[in-house]
């Protein structure tokens, strides 16, 4: 399986302001002067191997979107953040414009979530097939109230791909386009669900926009045995614990140090932070992954856990 | 969980030992709430000295957290002091540094809090 980000940006879509630019353009030449980069590919190999990421990359700013690259030849999807239009686009310059077959995760039906399908240009598209599961029993009114005025103006009933809406039970064991998924409740405001999606032996836990209170055990422990063993867990991040337990308590996010914790105890092969803080820039992100490799560190003991920091156009082979 | 107290006039200083974790923090919290019980508004402060704990999860870091929160409900004051290398890291990466009052030692801890406790301290 493979794992590709397409929007990883807690709350709302941002994008990098000319400051931004100009600082990281500023910060690469003042670390080329006298290297001597008179050719595209000399200046190409000095970024990819002597610039920090966060002066040679972006975190980007798409809100929640990530594909999951199955054996088979559907499309798998969780969210439809903003992300997904650039997904969308991205597969019909690749892939031409019909006989699509997708299937989305919705964890929860805040605006951050779905915004990105009014966008999805193969659903306007006839002979596409999106399949959108979710356990909200609101699931397909949100989607339709977005596409409608007065919020939009190219109203829902103008997407000409088959689009469907299946309500799934938490805890409930499905078997969905060759993958084994399993939702869970999570604490946030109106509930989100994350998913556990295993196929042949290999997991996925996309667990965003939920805030573990930690005051219940039998709840850690419940969701200790949904990350169990897993590959990866990808991880809402949002908030530092000191924020996610005083200032922000029950705004429905958690920390990099809760995730670092559930995921030694669950035994879990990876750590992706997610969904990720709006007002945090490249810099403060890299410093934040940097700080909670260095927390995995220190704290542990026999399991090591790989901790990334997910970025719009991440893969991650599994 | 261990936890020992010692009084310095007006200043309650308490010590917990080991690890608080899952496994603990639920004993933490039951071993700090008398001494918390008492703390009030120019009457009483306390201290956490950490220097004898060796690592703290998220729930630990939580009960300290809901014990400042319920000494400020009171009207007390409640600071942390003397945490080891690894102890202050994790204070620093979940920016608890930023939400409690933390202090190198246990004496400049009571400097802040209370000259009458600092006196005590300097005269034991």
């Amino acid at each position: 399986m493979r794992v590709r980000f397409w929007g990883t940006r807690g709350s709302i879509p941002v994008a990098m302001t000319s400051a931004e630019v100009q600082r990281k353009l500023v910060t690469a030449l003042v670390a080329a002067a006298g290297r001597g980069l008179d050719t595209a590919g000399k200046a190409r190999a000095f970024v990819e191997s002597e610039l920090d990421f966060s002066v040679s990359h972006t975190f980007g700013g798409n809100s929640s979107c990530v594909q999951l690259e199955t054996d088979g030849p559907d499309y798998v999807l969780c969210d439809l953040g903003s992300g997904a239009r650039a997904f969308g686009n991205a597969l019909l310059a690749t892939r031409g414009p019909s006989g699509h077959r997708f299937h989305v995760f919705m964890s929860h039906l805040h605006w951050d979530h779905i915004m990105g399908f009014p966008f999805f240009m193969p659903a306007y598209l006839p002979g596409n097939h999106v399949t959108i599961y979710g356990c909200h029993d609101t699931l397909e009114e949100a989607f339709r109230r977005q596409n409608a005025a007065p919020s939009f103006p190219v109203d829902f009933s103008r997407m000409e791909a088959r689009i469907e809406f299946v309500r799934l039970e938490p805890e409930r064991s499905y078997d969905l386009a060759g993958l084994r998924v399993r939702a869970k409740r999570q604490h946030h405001g109106g509930d989100s669900y994350g998913y556990r999606i295993e196929q042949r032996g290999t997991v996925v836990v996309y667990s965003t926009d939920s805030e573990h209170k930690q005051d219940d055990p039998e709840e850690v422990a419940a969701f200790v045995e949904f990350f169990r063993d897993a590959d990866l867990v990808i991880f809402d991040a949002q908030y530092s614990l000191a924020d996610a337990i005083s200032v922000k308590e029950d705004w429905g996010h958690s920390s990099n140090v809760v995730g670092v914790e559930m995921c030694q105890l669950a035994r879990a092969r990876r750590l992706c932070l997610y969904h990720h803080e709006p007002i945090f820039d490249d810099e403060r992100l890299a410093r934040l992954l940097a700080e909670t490799r260095r927390l995995e560190e220190i704290t542990r003991t026999d399991h090591r856990v790989e901790v990334l920091a997910a970025y719009d156009g991440l893969e991650i082979a599994l | 969980m261990e936890l020992a107290a010692k009084r310095f006039a007006d200043t309650v200083a308490l010590f917990p030992t080991g690890r608080i974790d899952h496994a603990t923090a639920d004993s933490f919290k039951a071993a700090l709430a008398p001494h918390l019980a008492v703390v009030a508004a120019g009457r009483d402060r306390a201290v956490i000295d950490l220097a004898g704990v060796e690592y703290i999860s998220s729930v630990g870091l939580r009960v300290l957290i809901l014990a400042s929160k319920q000494v400020k409900a009171q009207g007390g004051a409640l600071a942390v002091a003397d945490l080891q290398p690894v102890v202050r890291e994790i204070f620093e990466i979940s920016r608890f540094n930023l939400v409690l009052e933390v202090f190198p030692t246990l004496r400049e801890a009571l400097a802040k809090l209370s000259p009458a406790a600092l006196a005590d301290f300097e005269s034991a």
